[in-house]
């Protein structure tokens, strides 16, 4: 097939199967297919939301509260750079379509590129939720967090408006569903301030926090499976690009990647807010 | 009526082995298979994996019947025993009755039926074979490794700390759950893009229906079985917690998780067994099916509907009363559809012209079993007896009832009725009837006992019972015996006329849909030659030749353009 | 349902889709300013979301970020996903699968919400004599 695309320069044709009619129908087809495929990628990830959702409706002291162990600039950030990857990607299958291949396989590039981008910064935010241990299940040092505060750096990033938000807690939840919570709100004030720039108090730390970071760790770490197989399509893509083998009546690959390539960013729209941005 | 003739169709009918061209032995070599992108190879080779589990699991079902003939210790310890019954569970569910219909008969008959050299996706179809049997290997493996005791449901907290092969069994069903997965895909895809221009919705033959309708299922709930037990496999080796109550997690939740999968799942395994019954019903009664947009409809209706009941698997499980009358509820209404069609069914036999092929006795049988299975479920649907009833025989008979009664046998009416097409031979219909009451017989006398003992208290899954349940266990077992050799001799009918069976004729139970115009067995691309697409329920066309032993279509005496 | 058979060419297994073109593939290349005036509305509602965390909105504050980040999947989909020119099938199969998902979290909320208190709280039903 490249051979022919290679002959024909920008307009490589595609190979239609003996069982399919016509390229159209042959063209229809995988899209349809790569759809249902994303509606089972949907569901997968869904389960997983799921969870979320009913931890968070019963134990919403634990998200208030573990939410501000993350780095909410570096969530941020890493949502722009896969929405820019997803306008590039976009971007590169009307490329494809238009036989545009320079720009093609420049596109492609740059998709890579905040894919690796996105990788780094999840790294980063691993590597230090690591360091603090802030992890899963009984993983949790729930001393450290009490000796260090669980800061970035060297001092906590304090998520100033987060102490309004403890306080407001407070009032909401006055009768909330444990009685330690209720305690653990009503207890706090302006001091709660300075521990929470020094260190937390046992008293302070809801009870299974590690909760969270069992779902933050198991989504964002399906969602990163996810990044990574993306990618190796995208290279898989790019390597073909770079080949000629896409032009005009042939770019089903790069429109099908593309989809794929979107939905590991659709999973993020939703992961960033519920994750990164609990108020 | 006239079915409206042209000169060109092929259909005069005589099977077209003369020249050796058809698709399995137009080419050799175990490649020629392995790699083989051709739907029908691809169809019986799922077939041979299908049935060599349904035996796996059938072995593992008669140790577990016989450990039960004494109140105690039989042949093994009461940790064998566990092992068994979960063994013989999770193989009967996830490599037998789940892929069964669509894998082996569907990849064979949907593009037949569709006028299609080939499903929308071939290569995604040996993508599913092939992981259909890395998942069995590891399922067969997760034996080696220690086994698993915790029942095919897997229920934490107790699948989460105990010891044995739990992780290889779920990441076997992870892997198992993908193959379901890429051949719904692919039958969604080809219903929707490689329909004949003629062939609307309302056109096409009910089984495509019910293999749509599964397919749906099969591609919105099997993701759902992956992430559970993705999270399962999560809390077993990283402890993440979330089904643990030391560490705030909820062991219930688990079950919202599996049941939100498992119970659709029952649905993937009946909505293909109800198609084929649509369709020999009507070929065996050479009438006409009644009411085919109820069954059409009914078909999608239970595809969606079978996502609203999952809680009646958890009434006594700690779920909220709230959602237990609300699940309740619903559960009543889910049995409504299938109602539908066996009304449906009885209404296309009434005055019809009754043929006792051995496809048709299997499909009265599952008309009559399947009725037992649907109603029991309803007294398991009622909150007051299911509190009484649950993890009881009952719910194992119940579920036999349904799955084997119901769609077991339903494959076997599959398998018999389109084996000439698939091998192009015929079998001794009066062995294949003998094994069918046979099988009939041993299924009743195995499962009908099993109803009155779980009524009575005697709980499922126990190793030991008390000394008053013994007389149900022996017949029950004995009956366990007798459905082995009703389904050895089923087995051997068929085995028998791949080395002895007569040459199979084009058509030669006189059906009108698609697949019976291509050659018995048929070519490699499957059909050679014009179609004549009529109504699929429509038997005026045909008639009877005595030389062919099989039906030809009236006004068209051409040679088959097969040959 | 007893007209005349119809004849078919296997070797045409001709769809029932109308096809324009003749069945040659004809791309649809979406314009570069929708593209760009997507990617600028998705930076927008980021910042959107972001900013306002900064205001306590209490439940609605993730009612919003919810309903921001559906307008976000929403622009995705229609336009980077090209749904807005494709056959509504995809549609429909995409919004199905969000529908089952919601149905899925729905009554699992319903089902916990109604016996949390009860288990957390300590309270067992007395066993009447």
């Amino acid at each position: 097939m490249s051979k022919a695309a290679r002959e024909t320069g920008y307009e490589g044709r595609s190979h239609v199967a003996h069982y399919f009619d016509t390229a159209l129908q042959q063209y229809e087809t995988h899209k349809l297919g790569l759809w249902i495929f994303l509606v089972t990628e949907i569901l997968m990830f869904g389960g997983l939301f799921c969870a979320y959702a009913i931890y968070r409706a019963r134990h919403p002291e634990i998200f208030m509260y573990a939410h501000t162990l993350l780095d909410k600039n570096l969530g941020a950030i890493n949502t722009i750079v896969l929405l820019f990857s997803s306008f590039t990607m976009a971007w590169s299958v009307r490329a494809a379509m238009l036989g545009q291949r320079k720009l093609l396989v420049g596109l492609l590039a740059v998709t890579l590129l905040c894919g690796f981008g996105f990788l780094g910064i999840k790294a980063i935010e691993y590597n230090h939720k690591w360091q603090h241990g802030l992890l899963w299940g009984e993983r949790f040092d729930y001393a450290a967090l009490q000796d260090h505060g669980g800061g970035h750096g060297e001092e906590l990033i304090v998520d100033e408006h987060a102490e309004e938000v403890i306080h407001h807690e407070a009032e909401e939840h006055g009768d909330s569903h444990t009685a330690e919570g209720a305690e653990v709100m009503a207890e706090l004030d302006h001091d709660a301030e300075v521990a929470l720039a020094h260190g937390h108090a046992p008293e302070d730390i809801p009870r299974n926090l590690h909760i969270f970071f069992g779902i933050y760790f198991v989504m964002t770490g399906l969602h990163g499976v996810h990044v990574i197989a993306g990618m190796i399509l995208i290279g898989w893509l790019l390597r073909r690009a770079i080949r000629g083998d896409f032009g005009t009546r042939n770019y089903t690959a790069v429109d099908l990647g593309g989809l794929y390539w979107h939905l590991v960013d659709l999973v993020w729209i939703f992961l960033f807010p519920l994750l990164y941005l609990i108020h | 009526m006239n079915t409206g003739a042209t000169t060109t169709a092929p259909l005069a009918g005589h099977a077209d082995d003369h020249h050796g061209g058809n698709y399995i032995n137009c080419e050799s070599g175990w490649k020629s298979w392995i790699f083989t992108l051709d739907h029908k190879r691809i169809g019986i080779m799922y077939l041979g994996a299908i049935l060599f589990s349904f035996f796996l699991g059938g072995v593992f079902a008669l140790l577990v019947r016989t450990e039960l003939i004494t109140p105690d210790r039989t042949i093994m310890s009461a940790d064998d025993y566990n092992r068994m019954f979960t063994l013989h569970g999770a193989v009967m569910t996830f490599l037998f009755i789940i892929p069964g219909i669509p894998a082996a008969l569907g990849n064979f008959i949907l593009p037949l039926m569709l006028g299609a050299k080939d499903v929308a996706l071939p290569r995604l179809n040996l993508a599913s074979l092939h992981i259909y049997i890395i998942g069995a290997i590891m399922a067969v493996l997760s034996i080696l490794l220690g086994g698993v005791d915790t029942g095919w449901t897997f229920y934490t907290p107790y699948s989460t700390t105990t010891n044995g092969a739990v992780i290889m069994v779920t990441m076997a069903v992870f892997v198992l759950g993908f193959s379901s997965i890429f051949t719904g895909l692919n039958f969604i895809v080809t219903v929707h893009k490689m329909r004949p221009a003629g062939m609307g919705w309302f056109r096409m033959p009910l089984m495509l229906w019910a293999l749509y309708a599964t397919a749906i299922i099969q591609v919105l709930a099997t993701p759902v079985l992956a992430i559970t037990v993705l999270l399962l496999v999560a809390e077993r080796s990283l402890g993440i917690g979330i089904f643990d109550p030391a560490l705030g997690g909820d062991p219930v939740l688990f079950q919202h998780f599996f049941w939100f999968y498992s119970h659709p799942a029952v649905y993937i395994m009946i909505l293909p067994a109800m198609g084929i019954i649509s369709e020999l019903v009507a070929i065996y009664s050479r009438k006409a099916i009644f009411g085919y947009r109820a069954i059409a409809y009914s078909s999608i209706a239970i595809a969606i509907f079978s996502f609203l009941v999952w809680g009646h698997h958890m009434f006594v499980s700690g779920q909220s009363e709230l959602a237990t009358v609300i699940f309740s509820a619903l559960t009543f209404s889910v049995s409504i559809p299938s109602a539908v069609k066996v009304f449906n069914w009885l209404s296309t036999m009434y005055k019809g012209s009754i043929k006792l092929e051995t496809g048709m006795v299997y499909a009265l049988a599952f008309i009559f079993l399947f009725g037992i299975g649907g109603l029991t479920g309803l007294f398991l649907a009622t909150l007051a007896t299911d509190v009484h009833l649950h993890d009881t025989y009952f719910i194992v008979a119940h579920f036999h009832y349904t799955m084997m009664g119901g769609t077991m046998i339903a494959f076997l009416a599959g398998i018999y009725h389109w084996w000439p097409k698939l091998f192009g031979r015929m079998y001794s219909q009066k062995w294949g009837n003998i094994g069918a009451v046979l099988v009939f017989v041993g299924f009743n006398a195995t499962f009908f006992v099993q109803f009155i003992m779980g009524a009575k208290g005697m709980p499922r899954r126990y190793f030991n019972y008390p000394p008053e349940f013994e007389i149900y266990h022996q017949i029950s077992t004995a009956g366990s015996y007798l459905l082995a050799v009703g389904l050895f001799v089923a087995a051997g009918v068929l085995i028998h006329s791949l080395i002895a069976g007569r040459k199979a004729p084009i058509n030669p139970w006189g059906a009108a849909t698609l697949e019976w115009q291509a050659a018995s067995p048929p070519i490699h691309h499957n059909f050679d030659g014009p179609l004549v697409l009529t109504d699929p329920y429509d038997y005026s066309g045909l008639r009877w030749d005595e030389g062919e032993q099989g039906f030809v279509w009236k006004d068209r005496d051409k040679e088959p353009a097969s040959s | 349902m007893q007209e005349p058979g119809q004849i078919l060419d296997p070797n045409d297994t001709g769809s029932v889709l109308d096809e324009p073109h003749g069945g040659d593939l004809h791309p649809h290349p979406v314009p570069l300013w929708m593209l760009g005036g997507v990617f600028l509305a998705l930076i927008g509602l980021t910042v959107l979301t972001v900013a306002v965390t900064y205001v306590d909105l209490g439940k609605f504050n993730l009612w919003i970020a919810l309903i921001v980040a559906t307008l976000k999947a929403g622009l995705v989909a229609e336009v980077f996903m090209h749904l807005m020119w494709d056959r509504p099938f995809h549609r429909v199969a995409f919004l199905s699968a969000a529908v089952f998902v919601m149905l899925f979290i729905g009554i699992a909320l319903l089902d916990t919400g109604a016996y949390a208190p009860d288990v957390i709280q300590g309270y067992a039903p007395s066993i009447e004599q």
